[in-house]
């Protein structure tokens, strides 16, 4: 499904803040492929999913999306095949904007003269029932007066609401608190399944790492450093993961955020 | 001062509260939905002024007002490309497009600062004689401009409900989520803006339609003034739906009109009109913003006076 074939970035070329956030990076999803990726701060990860979402242009390499090379294609029209969340629940819906309006912009049926219809209403209704949180008695009330988790449920509805062929979580639950976090993460389990979606998901939590989806790539340096799935990526604990990161980046993790998490 | 005088004072207000009202329209639909500060505003009401003028003159009542418009999409396009395409900062586009349209300006008007539409049909004009046996012969001014205002509402309420208005909207409100979605923010960008200077440019056009004449500055710190009856209407209005809005936006500007004619009637020298709206938009907009830091001046002023 996602091909990126030796992509590279340097930001601020030939500067002192000149930063390689990329490099030379080569990764194969398969169709259906769920894949979580974890790294400390600065590995790359964030700018990976720029990468990929056409944020800017890769300095060297291709990305191909279904078959499509899109490597010049601009950000907007990819966003027709990529969904993506942020970790920041406001940066995915207009505020000012009613729930039903913020749907009828995700959901991008009918010309550009088009307006939101029974149908639309009634198809929105029930997207927004799955989601179990009462949002679909609220749907006329502006999006600002969501809380972040809400927000940040109806921002997943809305990227998955036409199924893109790819979905991009970047530490989507890492601001909500505990409680909401664990609902948001099953939602995407659910949504991500039902729709067989093939997806990416950054986290910090190694065990979720583990636990979600079929594949485990960790990233240092602007590199992939380790790519585990199958047989190998069970039964893993977080102790050897870590163990296995140290052998593959050649130094010690030295990520609070990280040693934090795989406490948990 | 008698009740007819008192009667033609508020019927002067209110023709002048109506047409520019579509200019407080237009800013409703680029600053308030679009959120980009449009500083041509003043030169492109001139240029629908100066255009309206010329194709009316020359004989066509009915095209000048659509010659009008279109000259205000081609003047909001212009400004929308600078900002999106060229890498201009959004203020200083307007500002550019403000400035180069003033030559332009004067060569729509024939190398002169001065048209005089005395003895031209306009679409006023027409009005007053198509109703001149009716009673309302009298408000025709009132009528063409309050039927220009309800078309240019309804287009609103239409067309920020469609896709491409929500679209509009949501790249004022939330650049980020715009940015990685499938939207795109130059093409929305550009669509609002030309929408929005189609009605500067009618408002223009009606204004020198209605006052049989176009100087070169018919429309100097029609961007204040508009902003002045925008922040109005909005305080009077408060929260609501677009329709809501929009009207709010039509009563803010002949609000602001009537305060204006008021003070007029007070001895106010008519040159004071600029200073006065500069004025509302200052109080307008600092006002809440001082409100908000009163708290903190008050508590900072106690405990200078030894208090806690």
């Amino acid at each position: 499904m996602l091909k990126l074939n030796h992509i590279s970035k340097t930001f601020n070329p030939g500067t002192v803040n000149e930063k390689t956030a990329i490099q030379d990076l080569s990764l194969h999803l398969k169709k259906g492929d769920f894949a979580t990726i974890i790294g400390s701060n600065g590995a790359g990860k964030s700018t990976l999913f720029n990468a990929i979402c056409g944020d800017f242009l890769t300095d060297s390499g291709s990305v191909i999306l279904d078959g499509a090379d899109i490597t010049f294609v601009p950000q907007h029209v990819r966003a027709k095949n990529i969904g993506r969340l942020y970790q920041d629940p406001m940066r995915g819906s207009a505020p000012g904007m009613t729930i039903e309006e913020n749907l009828a912009l995700a959901a991008g049926s009918g010309g550009w003269f088009s307006r939101i219809s029974k149908k639309d209403k009634a198809r929105f209704r029930e997207k927004l029932a799955l989601l179990d949180i009462g949002l679909e008695d609220r749907m006329s009330q502006p999006v600002g007066l969501l809380s972040g988790g809400q927000r940040q449920a109806l921002t997943l509805l809305m990227s998955t609401m036409v199924p893109p062929k790819l979905l991009l979580l970047d530490e989507h639950t890492a601001a909500l608190d505990p409680a909401t976090a664990e609902k948001v993460l099953n939602l995407t389990k659910r949504i991500v399944e039902e729709n067989q979606l093939t997806c990416l998901m950054i986290t910090h939590n190694m065990q979720s790492a583990l636990e979600l989806g079929n594949r485990t790539l960790m990233m240092d340096s602007g590199r992939i450093v380790l790519d585990i799935s199958g047989s190998e990526r069970e039964g893993l604990t977080v102790d050897s993961l870590l163990e296995k990161f140290n052998a593959g980046a050649g130094r010690k993790l030295d990520n609070d955020r990280i040693l934090l998490s795989k406490k948990k | 001062m008698t009740l007819t005088a008192v009667f033609a004072l508020g019927q002067t207000a209110l023709k002048l509260g109506l047409i520019c009202s579509l200019t407080v329209l237009a800013l409703f639909l680029s600053y308030s939905m679009l959120n980009v500060c449009d500083l041509s505003t003043d030169g492109c009401f001139t240029l629908g002024a100066a255009v309206g003028a010329a194709v009316a003159i020359s004989g066509h009542p009915f095209l000048s007002i659509f010659a009008a418009m279109l000259a205000g999409v081609s003047s909001g396009f212009i400004t929308a490309i600078l900002q999106t395409k060229l890498g201009v900062d959004s203020l200083l586009a307007g500002i550019i497009v403000n400035t180069g349209l003033y030559s332009i300006n004067i060569a729509v008007m024939g190398g002169s600062s001065l048209l005089n539409m005395n003895k031209t049909t306009t679409v006023f004009t027409m009005a007053k004689d198509m109703l001149s046996d009716t009673p309302l012969a009298a408000q025709t001014e009132i009528l063409a401009a309050a039927a220009a205002v309800i078309l240019v509402i309804g287009f609103l309420v239409f067309f920020l409900k469609t896709r491409l208005g929500l679209a509009i909207r949501a790249t004022g409100n939330n650049a980020d989520m715009v940015k990685s979605s499938s939207i795109n923010p130059v093409f929305t960008t550009v669509a609002g803006l030309c929408v929005a200077n189609a009605f500067t440019g009618l408002s223009g056009c009606l204004l020198a339609q209605s006052q049989k004449s176009v100087d070169i500055n018919i429309g100097q710190g029609m961007v204040t003034i508009a902003l002045a009856s925008l922040l109005i209407g909005g305080t009077v209005m408060g929260r609501g739906g677009i329709l809501k809005r929009a009207v709010g936006m039509v009563l803010g500007s002949v609000i602001f009109r009537l305060v204006y004619t008021i003070a007029l009637r007070f001895n106010m020298p008519a040159f004071m009109l600029k200073l006065v709206s500069s004025v509302i938009v200052i109080l307008a907009i600092s006002g809440p913003y001082l409100k908000k830091q009163w708290p903190q001046m008050k508590r900072r002023l106690t405990y200078k006076k030894g208090g806690i």
